[in-house]
């Protein structure tokens, strides 16, 4: 009733108020509004004081934001930065084979001890060092950006699915804003990124969590709403609560599909922090980035293919864990 | 007493079941609510009341409400109006969490599709309740072994339930809901899943368990001779409404409407009707002209199966008692050619 209310009058309302102050605000208004009866000009071309300045309020809204809010920013900026930088250090202390070592001791273990993938991911890892010296380090400097960005985009995107799957109007609110996220231009967002947190590292991560986390949402949210319906009545039938319903059933049976959703959003992460390397930060983007200026279409390529063997690894190593957890969820069978 | 009562429940489901419902009191049936209003009629004033220690059936078609009706019991459905008492508590006045401790101390349930939990073995799926119910690891693995064992799984214990056949995982979701040792069962369509062969060894395990553990519970079928085989006794729903209540031999020998009587059509009344039901009793039967030589005596419960053969070979008498070796009436062939008459 009050939402019908709603659409039904406040909305035409917000709409004339916008016309009016737009065209008060305009500095191409006619002096005076009876000009438009007896001038009919104005109906043939989009009239240039029928413009709404959505580009001053944001520019005067952000500014005023980012003068009172600033100091919080710069708190954020350093503690991801810090964090970052000790990834960072402690991945380039360790000697380059020993790196190799542990991911391919992660994958393992994580494909439930399948050899193929193992020695395969192994290769790849060092065919990034072996493509170029120095991608080595790049590749360790982008990794870390993107494990930060990941554990952001868990840490946000897994609740939020969560919360979805709960009630229909959190989905019904949130679905809208993904879709935002998923199709507004990244740049769009990089630069007041880069205005709130400097160039580098710490702009490419908010852009990767935005980026990155819409499949991880929807993929958690559907998950649990997948799990048989049979299956949870049987936990409430034995009085599960609330919470251990959800730890101990949803969560376990939806499993597969949040490593899915992590998997997309380690796929999208990687492809984000490359395009980041146009606001300068480190990494193998920013090789890519020389190639392109230099018109070295060899180093471009080199470049390129680091970036693809570095997201067959990271692919391999979150995909062969969603299969061992479905694999268990249904045995052999069919 | 009744462990169970449910008085006049009404469930529509739809966005404003409340606005319908005047419309369903008045009268209007399922198709006719659907069509004008576009809401579902799950059911509509349905009453029951489940003795202790008894097996309550409860029959109809695919849709007919049953499943609805069975968790508006343990309230994993809210009814649109109605009352539910368990045991003389009013399970809709229960808060959040008295109902879970409800659901956890009272009843368990078994599902037409076993429902059980793929990420968990059968040890651990047959412990769940007791997980729930924070009952210390060692102890709940022991009481899960010996289900495990009752319903003859054992070995089975670190499998995972898709590894298991119908048979075995519809076994292990009734270890799993005796395992918190319930008072009520409440079973829906629990056999439906099985083939013929193991279902009817699984009517007679429960049979079987019924006898030593004397639970209360309710029992959904859409299998007649299911549920003659299992039910004290019968409820019949069509549409959302309950079209008829009573013992089995009732439901044989007087079926209260078409829809009734289609369902129990082609049933082996033989194998239903017991002496009781089917005798003349003592002071309407002439004794004077038998000869005493060709009278037997029979139990009351006796099932007239048995004695059919019997009768029809020597046209002998059957002397219908009780427990205590009472006369209560008598059987001869005419009985036995009216009670197997169809109507
Ligand atoms: N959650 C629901 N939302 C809407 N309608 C429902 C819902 N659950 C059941 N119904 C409707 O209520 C009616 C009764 O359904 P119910 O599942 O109780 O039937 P049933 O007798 O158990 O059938 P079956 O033998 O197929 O299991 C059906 O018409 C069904 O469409
Ligand atoms: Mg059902």
């Amino acid at each position: 009733m009050i939402k019908k209310l709603f659409t039904y009058l406040a909305l035409p309302v917000i709409f004339i108020w916008l016309l009016i102050t737009s065209f008060n605000a305009s500095r191409f208004r006619p002096d005076s509004a009876a000009e438009l009866l007896t001038d009919a000009s104005w109906l043939y071309n989009w009239p240039r004081w029928l413009d709404i300045p959505l580009m001053k309020w944001i520019n005067d809204w952000f500014r005023v934001f980012n003068q009172e809010y600033g100091m919080y920013f710069e708190a954020v900026n350093n503690f991801l930065l810090g964090a970052i930088l000790s990834l960072k250090k402690f991945l380039m202390m360790l000697p380059w084979p020993l790196v190799i070592a542990l991911v391919v001791a992660i994958v393992f273990f994580s494909s439930g001890r399948k050899l193929g993938t193992t020695v395969f991911v192994g290769i790849c890892t060092f065919f990034i060092g072996f493509l170029h010296p120095r991608f080595w380090d790049k590749a360790i400097e982008t990794t870390s950006i993107m494990i930060i960005g990941i554990l952001f985009c868990i840490l946000i995107g897994i609740p939020l699915g969560i919360a979805m799957s709960r009630s229909i109007r959190v989905r019904n609110a949130t679905l809208p804003v993904l879709d935002l996220m998923q199709t507004i231009p990244s740049f769009c967002y990089l630069i007041p990124g880069i205005m709130l947190f400097g160039l580098g590292a710490v702009p490419a991560i908010i852009a990767t969590v935005i980026y990155a986390v819409p499949p991880l949402v929807r993929l958690t949210d559907l998950g649990i709403r997948l799990v048989d319906t049979e299956v949870i009545e049987a936990a409430e039938a034995f009085g599960a609560s609330k919470k251990q319903k959800l730890l101990g059933v949803q969560l376990p049976l939806a499993l597969p599909n949040i490593m899915q959703g992590i998997n997309q959003c380690t796929m999208m992460a990687l492809a984000m922090v490359v395009i980041a390397s146009m606001i300068g930060t480190r990494g193998l983007g920013d090789e890519v980035l020389l190639g392109l200026q230099q018109l070295n279409v060899g180093k471009a390529t080199e470049a390129g293919l680091a970036i693809v063997l570095l997201a067959i690894v990271l692919d391999r190593i979150t995909q062969a864990y969603g299969q061992k957890v479905q694999d268990r969820n249904k045995p052999p069978e069919k | 007493m009744s462990k169970i009562e449910i008085r006049n429940i009404y469930k529509i489901f739809g966005n404003h079941p409340d606005q319908i419902l005047p419309m369903v009191k008045e009268g209007a049936n399922k198709e006719q609510v659907m069509e004008e209003t576009g809401h579902t009629v799950g059911l509509d004033n349905v009453s029951i009341s489940v003795k202790e220690g008894e097996i309550f059936v409860c029959m109809g078609l695919s849709g007919s409400g049953k499943s609805t009706l069975i968790r508006h019991i343990n309230r994993l459905i809210d009814p649109t109006a109605g009352q539910v008492t368990v045991d003389g508590v009013d399970v809709l006045s229960l808060d959040d969490k008295e109902i879970l401790d409800f659901r956890k101390k009272t009843m368990s349930m078994v599902f037409q599709r076993f429902g059980l939990f793929p990420h968990k073995t059968i040890i651990q799926n047959v412990a769940y309740g007791l997980e729930i119910q924070k009952v210390p690891e060692d102890q709940r693995i022991e009481i899960a072994q010996g289900q495990i064992d009752s319903v003859g799984l054992q070995g089975f214990e670190n499998q995972y339930p898709a590894q298991l056949s119908g048979g075995m995982q519809q076994r292990v979701g009734l270890a799993r809901a005796l395992a918190t040792d319930p008072q009520i069962l409440l079973m829906d369509e629990a056999f439906s899943a099985l083939d013929p062969l193991i279902r009817s060894d699984m009517q007679k395990q429960l049979i079987e368990l019924q006898s030593k553990l004397k639970k209360t519970i309710v029992f959904i079928t859409h299998d007649l001779d299911e549920s003659l085989k299992l039910g004290d006794h019968i409820g019949i729903l069509n549409g959302g409404r309950l079209v008829q209540v009573g013992r089995p031999e009732d439901i044989i020998m007087n079926p209260a409407d078409d829809y009734v009587k289609a369902f129990v059509k082609d049933v082996n009344r033989s194998k239903v009707l017991r002496a009781q039901t089917v005798m003349t009793k003592k002071d309407q039967f002439d004794t004077t002209n038998i000869n005493p030589s060709t009278i037997y005596k029979i139990d009351e419960n006796t099932v007239i199966e048995e004695i059919i053969p019997k009768v029809l070979r020597e046209r002998c008498t059957m002397n219908v008692v009780d427990k205590s070796g009472n006369t209560k009436g008598y059987i001869t062939s005419d009985e036995l050619s009216k009670a197997l008459t169809k109507h």
